[in-house]
C-alpha cells in the first residue's frame, strides 16, 4: 500500500517536487470542493444553528422534550447547579439573566438558574425541514419542471437540427455551402449578450415573451455544436454514403441509419454540452421571462434572493437541489465530460 | 480528435465486416423512423436531386440561426442608430451617430465623472480592470494545475475532476455558495477573528468585492482552462524530456526550454479564450453583487442589460450603440484567435 501511494516518476525517489505537487492538489482539492461541501452542511442546519457566530462545520441541533403542560417542546440543557450537582433541565422562558427550568420528570417545580449555568445539549441532527418547507414556500417544482422543458426540448431541438445541418455541410456539394460555413464560424464567438435588444424584438415579434419556447429556440441553432458535428462527420468516409446509395437508400435513410449511428461519439459530447449550457442559462431566461410561473431554476433561485428578507435557510437548500442534478450526471458522465472538452476545446 | 476519429475508425471496421452498412442498423427504432420520414422526403428527393437534399437538410437550422443571430446582428446596428424609447423599429426616430456621440462624449477617458454617459466608461474600465486581473492570475493557476496533474501522480483522474467540478455549476449557484461563505457571519470571516483579525464587510466594500468578483470567477472557470493546457502538455512528445535530462537538463531547465515554448500555442488560444470570456461576463456577478456596491463591479453586459430593459426608460438605443463597441471588441479578438490558431496548427 504504501509503495503505490509513494509511486514516482523516479521508483525508490520521492522528492521534494512530488511532495510539493501533492500539497498543491490537496490544498487545491480542499478549495475546490470545500465552499460546496459548507454549502451542503449548512443545508441541514437549523436557523439558530445558521446564525450561530463562529460557525460549526457539523449541523448540530439542540435536543428538546415534550412536557406536559406545554405547547411547544423545550430545549434542555445541562444545569450545573449550586450544590454542585449536574442535571438534564428543560428550559421554560428566559428573563434577563434568569431562566425557569423544569424537570422534565417533574414539571410542576420550577427551578431558576443563571444563564451562564447551562450549556445547551445537543446533537448533530441532518435535518431535512429546510428541504421541506423550501419547496413549500419557493416553486421549486414549478421551476424545476419549467428547467426540464427547456433543457430537454432544447437539447433534441439541437441536435437534431445541428446533426442535420452539419450532414449536409460536410458530405453535398451545394451553391452557397462554404457561405454558410464561414459565417457559422464567423459567428462561433457572438454571444447573445451582444444582441440582446434585437433578439428581444424578435421574441416579442414572434410573440414567445413569457413562453418557454422563446428560452428554447433561439439558442438552438448553435455554431459550436454544427462546427463540432461536422469535423466529426467529416471523418466517416463517402464510400459508406456511396454504397448506400447504389443499396437504394434515400438521403434521408443514409442520414438517419448510416450518419447518425455513425457520429454518436460527437453527438454526446454535444448532448452533453447542450444539458450544461441550458440548465445553467441565466441571462437569456431574464430576459424572455418576467412571470413567475414560466421561470427556471436558475432565474428564480436567482430572484428568490433578491426578496426583501434573505432567508439563508431555504435558500441554502434550494440551492442544494439545483446543483445536484448536474452534480449526479457528472459523477456518472465526468470521463466523456472531460475528455470531451479537452479534445474539442468547447464550452 | 484523436479519441473521436478512433471510435469512428473502429465502427468503420465493424461495417467491413459485416458487408453491407444496412446489416448492423437494419432494424431498430431509427429504421421505423426513416421508413415513415421516407413517405414525405421520397418525393421531394426525386424533385430536388441527391445534391440539393443538402438545402433540406441545413434548413431548419439555416431558419433559426437567421431569424435568431443573423438577422438580429444586423439590425442592431439600426438601433444603434435610433433612438426613442420605443422597441418597435418602425416608431424610432433616427438619429445617427447621436448614441456613439453620447458614449463617446468625455471630457478625459480616464475619468468617468467627466463623460455624458458615465456609467457605460466605469463598465468599461470595471470591465478592463477584471479582465487584466482574471486572465492574469487565472491562466497562471490554471498552468501550476495542468503541470500538476501532468506529473506522473496517483488518483490523476480524481484530482482532474476535483478541479473541473465547480466549471459545471450554474452562475447562480456559485454565487450563492460564495455569498454564503462571505456573509458578515460566514465562515471565513470566523476563520479572521480566530486568527485575530477583525470581521470584514467582504460584500459591502467596493474593494473587496471587486476583489471577490475576481476570485470566484477564477474558482468557477479555472477547471475548463486547466483541461485545455493540460491537453497541451500531453502533446508534447516524452522523448524530447528524455533526451533532455540524458543530456544532463535538470527539470527546470527541461520546463524552460521544452515545455513553455512548446505549449506557447496552446497559451495563446487559451489566454484569447479567457479574454473572450471575461469580457462578457455577467450572469456571476449579477447574481453575486448584482453590479454593486454602488456601481464598483458593474461590467459591459450589465451596463447593457440595464439601459435597455432593468432602467425606467428603455433607452434600447443606447444599449445597442454598446453592444456594437462590445461586439467589436469580440470580433478583433476573435480574429486574433483564428490567426494564432491557424499560425499553431501550421507550425
Amino acid at each position: 500500500m504504501l509503495r503505490f501511494l509513494t509511486r514516482t516518476r523516479h521508483p525508490g525517489r520521492f522528492g521534494l517536487t512530488d511532495a510539493l505537487t501533492y500539497v498543491f492538489l490537496i490544498v487545491g482539492t480542499f478549495i475546490m470542493f470545500g465552499p460546496v461541501l459548507w454549502l451542503v452542511m449548512s443545508s441541514f442546519k437549523d436557523r439558530a444553528e445558521l446564525v450561530r457566530f463562529p460557525p460549526r462545520f457539523l449541523p448540530y441541533s439542540q435536543e428538546t422534550v415534550v412536557v406536559e403542560g406545554y405547547n411547544d417542546p423545550l430545549p434542555l440543557f445541562n444545569v450545573t447547579l449550586e450544590n454542585g450537582e449536574t442535571r438534564q433541565l428543560a428550559q421554560v422562558r428566559r428573563v434577563g439573566l434568569e431562566a425557569q427550568m423544569i424537570d422534565p420528570a417533574n414539571p410542576e417545580e420550577i427551578i431558576r438558574v443563571n444563564i451562564n449555568d447551562r450549556t445547551p445539549i445537543e446533537t448533530v441532527r441532518f435535518s431535512l425541514d429546510n428541504y421541506l418547507r423550501g419547496i413549500q414556500s419557493f416553486p421549486f417544482l414549478t421551476y424545476l419542471r419549467n428547467s426540464l422543458v427547456v433543457t430537454i426540448a432544447a437539447t433534441a431541438l439541437t441536435l437534431l437540427i445541428n446533426s442535420m445541418a452539419a450532414f449536409a455541410l460536410s458530405k453535398y456539394q451545394f451553391r452557397g455551402r462554404d457561405a454558410i460555413f464561414l459565417i457559422t464560424i464567423g459567428t462561433l464567438m457572438i454571444p447573445l449578450s451582444v444582441i440582446l435588444v434585437p433578439v428581444f424584438l424578435v421574441i416579442t415579434e414572434v410573440g414567445w415573451n413569457n413562453n418557454l419556447l422563446g428560452v428554447i429556440v433561439p439558442g438552438a441553432a448553435t455554431p459550436t455544436g454544427v462546427f463540432l458535428l461536422r469535423q466529426y462527420m467529416l471523418t466517416i468516409p463517402d464510400e459508406l454514403i456511396d454504397s448506400a446509395r447504389i443499396d437504394g437508400a434515400s438521403e434521408w435513410r443514409i442520414y438517419l441509419q448510416i450518419i447518425l449511428p455513425l457520429a454518436r461519439p460527437a453527438l454526446a459530447v454535444l448532448t452533453i454540452f447542450s444539458i450544461m449550457w441550458r440548465w445553467n442559462d441565466f441571462l437569456w431566461p431574464l430576459i424572455v421571462l418576467s412571470r413567475n410561473e414560466l421561470f427556471t431554476l436558475q432565474v428564480g433561485l436567482n430572484s428568490f434572493q433578491g426578496e426583501l428578507q434573505v432567508q439563508w435557510d431555504l435558500i441554502l437548500a434550494m440551492t442544494v437541489l439545483t446543483l445536484l442534478p448536474i452534480t449526479l450526471v457528472f459523477g456518472f458522465l465526468q470521463r466523456y465530460i472531460t475528455t470531451g472538452i479537452a479534445t474539442t476545446g468547447m464550452k | 480528435m484523436t479519441e473521436l476519429a478512433k471510435s469512428a475508425r473502429n465502427r468503420m471496421q465493424m461495417f467491413e465486416r459485416l458487408g453491407s452498412p444496412f446489416a448492423a442498423l437494419g432494424s431498430g427504432a431509427l429504421r421505423g423512423i426513416a421508413d415513415l420520414v421516407d413517405i414525405v422526403m421520397h418525393p421531394i428527393q426525386r424533385r430536388l436531386g441527391i445534391q440539393r437534399m443538402a438545402y433540406v437538410f441545413v434548413l431548419p437550422n439555416l431558419l433559426i440561426f437567421g431569424i435568431f443571430i443573423l438577422f438580429p446582428m444586423l439590425l442592431n446596428f439600426y438601433y444603434a442608430l435610433t433612438g426613442g424609447t420605443q422597441l418597435l423599429p418602425a416608431n424610432r426616430p433616427f438619429v445617427g451617430m447621436a448614441n456613439f456621440e453620447q458614449l463617446f462624449s468625455c471630457g478625459n477617458f480616464l475619468d468617468p465623472n467627466t463623460c455624458d454617459e458615465d456609467l457605460f466608461w466605469r463598465a468599461v474600465w470595471n470591465t478592463s480592470g477584471f479582465v487584466v486581473l482574471q486572465v492574469g492570475f487565472m491562466i497562471l493557476i490554471s498552468l501550476v494545475t495542468a503541470l500538476a496533474l501532468n506529473r506522473r501522480i496517483v488518483l490523476r483522474g480524481f484530482f482532474r475532476s476535483v478541479f473541473f467540478y465547480p466549471v459545471l455549476l450554474s452562475p447562480v449557484v456559485v454565487a450563492l455558495i460564495w455569498k454564503w461563505i462571505l456573509q458578515e457571519n460566514g465562515v471565513l470571516n470566523a476563520l479572521l477573528v480566530s486568527l485575530g483579525g477583525d470581521r470584514q464587510p467582504f460584500l459591502l466594500s467596493a474593494d473587496w468585492a471587486r476583489f471577490w468578483v475576481v476570485v470566484i470567477s477564477i474558482w468557477a472557470q479555472m477547471g475548463f482552462f486547466t483541461l485545455i493546457l493540460l491537453a497541451g502538455l500531453q502533446a508534447i512528445p516524452a522523448e524530447l524530456y528524455e533526451a533532455a535530462s540524458i543530456d544532463g537538463a535538470n527539470q527546470w531547465r527541461s520546463f524552460r526550454s521544452i515545455t513553455l515554448p512548446l505549449l506557447r500555442p496552446t497559451m495563446l488560444v487559451v489566454v484569447v479564450l479567457a479574454v473572450i470570456r471575461a469580457v462578457q461576463v455577467f450572469d456571476q456577478v449579477y447574481a453575486f453583487t448584482g453590479g454593486g456596491p454602488g456601481t464598483s463591479t458593474l461590467y459591459m453586459v450589465q451596463y447593457i442589460f440595464r439601459r435597455a430593459f432593468t432602467d425606467q426608460t428603455h433607452l434600447y438605443g443606447l444599449a445597442a450603440a454598446a453592444s456594437v463597441v462590445l461586439g467589436g471588441v469580440l470580433l478583433v479578438l476573435t480574429l486574433i484567435q483564428l490567426r494564432t490558431e491557424s499560425t499553431s496548427s501550421l507550425s
